[in-house]
């Protein structure tokens, strides 16, 4: 298990979630990583998009502009 | 799925596609759900999504439609072929074996016609491994139809313009609530945007585009008074906090002296054109009644200097320059 971090800041919907998909495709089972980004709608977006394939969010969270989604890839 | 159908959604993303950005960008937008509706359909469904980026290969669906554009810049009918095929490539490379579209014969007046529909599934190379379970009894029994995959007798023989029949079918299942029963969910079926498109090719003599100029032309007030250079003028909060990224990439305005906008300025402009760019910014400003407003002028690489202009009058702006 490793973690990872995937800068998706100024990027809009759906681009971050395009982006976890990407970057997950890479990762293993078990391995961590977190998605920053500044679109508000990536909350739900991301979360969404983990739910949909299986993968686990473990936080989600906004700090002022910033949108942190932290999720673990399960295969 | 109902017949026993394993179904994956895909979704593609042109760069074009209203929902995905709008919502972050203007403030009035902010009460709207702040979803994906694909991937809230998706989730709603109980199914994988899988969300393609074709905004590179998409540029030729648009810069060349074979067969042209609609009442905008929407290549409708190239588009839906350009999709069919990308979703043709992608159930090839992961072992599926057939696509369904939701399309609707008669729906649409250039993509979801009795005489195009079987067009598209022809030039995408699909051919009669496209099932369009909505309207399948309108047309010939496609393949997974022939091999009894799906029951035919179970499909459906919508046509026309009216939701209706899919407002019931969606109250049938259960579905209360459900994304875009209409069209609009594309900036090239909206004539503004089209015209600031278009103005943008004919300025630059070329119809090139990346992604930062496709989204640039969704937001602010956008006015040229030469052809090399045009000035992007925030309309509110959202959209200057959204501009602000950008202006490390372009020259920009902002009013020092009075309460204003930030403007941003495509193009090569001169120093005489920055001048008459600041006594436009001035104009949108607080001060445009004052005699002189003060302007801080910044470069892309962050040098800036403070200069002094008047406000440009509403009567020496003529009406062409607004795009």
């Amino acid at each position: 298990m490793a973690e990872y971090k995937l800068d998706a800041c100024g990027l809009l919907c759906p681009m971050p979630v395009i982006k976890t998909q990407d970057r997950v495709e890479e990762l293993n089972n078990g391995d961590v990583l977190e998605v920053q980004c500044t679109d508000p709608g990536a909350l739900n977006d991301v979360g969404a998009w983990c739910r949909i394939n299986g993968h686990k969010v473990l936080e989600a969270k906004q700090q002022d502009e910033l949108v942190i989604i932290k999720l673990e890839v399960l295969r | 799925m109902e017949q026993g159908v394993h179904v994956e959604g895909i979704n593609f993303y042109t760069g074009f596609c209203v929902e995905g950005h709008t919502h972050a960008i203007r403030k009035k937008d902010k009460a709207k759900p702040k979803r994906n509706n694909a991937l809230w359909v998706a989730e709603t469904l109980g199914i994988k999504l899988h969300i393609i980026d074709v905004i590179e290969e998409y540029k030729d669906v648009l810069i060349n439609p074979k067969h042209g554009y609609g009442a905008n810049m929407n290549p409708c009918h190239d588009c839906k072929t350009f999709m069919v095929h990308k979703a043709l490539e992608w159930i090839e490379k992961n072992d599926f074996d057939f696509i369904i579209t939701g399309e609707v014969v008669g729906q649409r007046p250039m993509s979801q016609r009795k005489d195009t529909m079987p067009v598209i599934a022809r030039e995408s190379g699909a051919g009669d491994r496209l099932l369009r379970p909505l309207c399948a009894k309108h047309f010939e029994p496609s393949l997974p139809e022939r091999e009894n995959w799906v029951k035919r007798e179970e499909l459906l023989d919508f046509h026309g313009r009216s939701r209706k029949p899919q407002m019931a079918l969606a109250k049938q299942y259960g579905f209360e609530d459900y994304a875009q029963p209409a069209g609009g969910c594309c900036f090239l079926t909206d004539e503004n945007y089209s015209k600031k498109l278009v103005d943008l090719w004919d300025a630059r003599g070329n119809k090139e585009y990346e992604m930062d100029d496709i989204m640039l032309l969704k937001v602010g007030r956008h006015i040229r008074p030469a052809n090399n250079f045009k000035l992007i003028i925030a309309r509110e909060e959202g959209e200057v906090n959204f501009m602000q990224g950008y202006r490390n990439r372009f020259i920009s305005l902002k009013t020092t002296s009075h309460a204003g906008p930030l403007v941003l300025v495509d193009g090569q402009p001169d120093e005489e054109d920055l001048k008459l760019a600041a006594r436009i910014a001035a104009r949108f400003s607080q001060g445009k009644q004052a005699d002189e407003v003060e302007i801080e002028l910044s470069q892309a690489n962050g040098d800036s200097e403070l200069i002094k202009v008047k406000p440009m009058a509403v009567s020496e702006m003529p009406e062409s320059w607004y795009v």
